[in-house]
């Protein structure tokens, strides 16, 4: 069977893909996620990892360079990240628990001996959390170019989090420059020391200068080609979609062009098509009320050569009742379509207690009573059909303002679970 | 009865052509222009009393248009005309002074119709407007709401009767009112559609890339 073979090979492929590499989560994070995407990959408790991550630091700081070797090394796991709103720990949550870390090695290291006021031990630490909170930083604009890429309605979060970035960055920044300093005074005298600030900041100044133009055409060049690639991207998309349905039908019509009528039908259906592409909102016709309507609608004009002017109000997911209304409004679009003069208006709206849907033409109107019995269309598949779930259906008919067929479906009733 | 002066802006010449030989029998088709500026001076010279106008025009769109006569025509009414039924375009010319919105699959009859009701002060709502107002104002008004940001029961019941297809004269039968407390009825809702300032509305067009 072809089918099965396929979808094992799918299987196959998509986790051929995922285990071979371990990836830092980008939710359920303490610090840079390094412990819990080992231990995803490894198959062990995320807690176990930690804790040997804490008893290495203590055997000379393995644990602490190990972490941060781990950190330079897994990559980052966006594919989380395409749905922006799967959870994310709180900035503060984060923040406190980095502070009890360090403050919880600082005790330990304290008790085994080491003196912090003396020497370059505590301007070290200072600067080794300024550096660690520029990483993470780092970190979230990946993550945060990944989501908005995935979805505009990540826009906001990008936004509150590249506020909260440049805090980030910038009291990083301070930590490294301020734990230098001090190292540089602890070290030296305030003379000696403010010499080789400046110094040091001359040649800084130095290198920004010189590198500026080169970095500002890097960073500009990337936003630019980032931005080429979506467009090619839609371009492709919209070409794929006028080959397969505008040049197929502009054939058709030339194949056609002495058949004005089914010049007029193809295009309609066409412009029907391209309308729903270009205008309506994704919805699928088997999953919801007025996607479902609305594929009738377009099927009834190609095959009754009538126009339809449907208007949605609201929209829900189908249950049995509500698809045998769509099925119930199919047999009166027919009716409308084929006795109603070849324009009907429908009118369909819905909301959590009712849903209604008006099928109205302007033909010659006609007697329900005088309908045959045996005439399946009305009866049958329009009136039995509502009341058989639930609802009702009103036939209103006269020679001046023709036919409307009104369908109403209370759905307090029947909530399906 | 002297005949409507009218101005037409389309950027297709064939549509012109088509409604001038539609309606050129029973309007003064004063001028006509193919784009935002050629209209905007078309209809400050001209001074019509109607103007159809296209939604999508080169050099901007039914908007720019409305921004550069309003101010200087208090007397013109705009009626706007779009191939697209896309709400964006409802929203947007709707807002920006529009009387009214018709697609451009509407008939002959009709359009007059339109066109006469527009000169006389009142909205034109085809069935898809009214939807669409019924969408955007949808769901239980909140307390807080201005009365601006909801429809009264009587203008939602004209809306959904315009939405069912029937026109000005059919509604007014089913509600048993005249047709000039349905024409007030239906500018109340245009003029809320102008104004409102409902979260929803908001949402609605951000939705759709509006704003």
């Amino acid at each position: 069977m072809p089918r099965a073979a396929h979808s094992r090979e799918d299987e196959y492929v998509s986790t051929d893909v995922t285990t071979p590499r371990a990836t830092r989560p980008m939710t359920g994070r303490v610090v840079a996620g390094v412990a819990i995407g080992l231990a995803e990959h490894l198959h062990v408790p995320a807690w176990a990892v930690r804790v040997a991550f804490v008893v290495l630091t203590f055997a000379g700081g393995i644990g602490l360079v190990l972490y941060v070797a781990f950190w330079a090394a897994l990559p980052l796991n966006t594919q989380a990240a395409t749905d922006p709103t799967a959870a994310r720990s709180s900035d503060t949550t984060r923040l406190l628990s980095l502070i009890v870390i360090v403050v919880g090695i600082g005790l330990s290291l304290a008790a085994l001996g080491v003196d912090f006021a003396r020497g370059a031990v505590l301007p070290l630490l200072i600067a080794i959390v300024g550096a660690a909170l520029i990483w993470r930083q780092t970190d979230d604009e990946q993550r945060d170019t990944w989501s908005a890429a995935a979805s505009k309605a990540a826009q906001q979060t990008v936004d509150t989090s590249a506020a909260a970035g440049r805090w980030r960055i910038a009291v990083g920044i301070v930590l490294v420059v301020f734990a230098l300093v001090a190292l540089l005074l602890s070290q030296t005298g305030p003379a000696a020391a403010l010499q080789g600030l400046s110094a040091a900041l001359l040649i800084l100044g130095g290198v920004a200068l010189v590198t500026f133009p080169w970095i500002y055409r890097l960073l500009r060049e990337q936003s630019q080609q980032r931005r080429a690639l979506i467009r090619a991207e839609e371009r492709a998309d919209i070409a794929a979609h006028v080959h397969d349905s505008v040049l197929q039908t502009l054939t058709l019509i030339q194949r056609a062009s002495d058949d004005p009528q089914e010049v007029a039908r193809l295009a309609r259906t066409e412009e029907r098509a391209l309308r729903s592409w270009l205008y309506a909102p994704d919805g699928d016709p088997e999953r919801t009320f007025a996607a479902a309507l609305k594929r009738d609608a377009a099927d009834i004009e190609s095959s009754y050569d009538a126009t339809i002017e449907l208007v949605t109000v609201g929209d829900t997911d189908l249950d049995p009742a509500l698809s045998a209304l769509v099925a119930a409004a199919r047999e009166a679009m027919v009716n409308a379509a084929r006795h109603g003069g070849h324009e009907a208006s429908v009118y369909a709206e819905v909301d959590e207690h009712m849903a209604e849907v008006f099928i109205r033409d302007h033909g010659s109107g006609f007697d329900l009573e005088s309908i045959p019995a045996d005439r399946h269309g009305v009866r049958e598949s329009i009136i039995r059909r509502m009341e058989r779930n639930g609802g009702s259906a009103t036939v209103r008919s006269s020679p001046e303002t023709g036919t409307e067929i009104q369908l109403r479906l209370p759905r307090d009733s029947d909530v399906t679970p | 009865m002297t005949q409507l002066r009218l101005v037409l802006v389309d950027d297709h010449a064939m549509f012109r052509a088509g409604v001038r030989a539609e309606l050129g029998s029973d309007f003064d088709i004063v001028g006509e222009a193919a784009d935002v500026d050629e209209a905007i001076r078309v209809i400050r010279a001209t001074i019509p009393d109607v103007v159809l106008l296209d939604v999508h025009l080169p050099g901007g769109d039914a908007r720019a248009v409305l921004d550069g006569c309003l101010p200087h025509v208090p007397a013109t009414r705009f009626l706007a005309l779009s191939v697209s039924d896309a709400p964006d375009d409802v929203v947007a010319t709707v807002r920006g002074g529009a009387r009214g919105y018709v697609t451009k699959a509407i008939s002959g009859p009709e359009l007059r119709e339109a066109i006469q009701r527009t000169a006389d002060g009142d909205a034109v709502f085809s069935p898809r407007l009214a939807g669409f107002v019924l969408d955007a104002f949808a769901g239980g008004a909140a307390e807080h709401d201005d009365e601006i940001d909801r429809l009264t029961p009587r203008e939602r019941e004209v809306m959904r009767l315009i939405a069912r297809g029937y026109t000005y004269r059919e509604v007014a039968t089913e509600l048993v009112l005249s047709i000039k407390t349905v024409e007030t009825h239906v500018s109340a809702v245009l003029r809320k559609l102008q104004l409102s300032n409902r979260r929803e509305l908001a949402r609605w067009a951000s939705d759709r890339k509006l704003i």
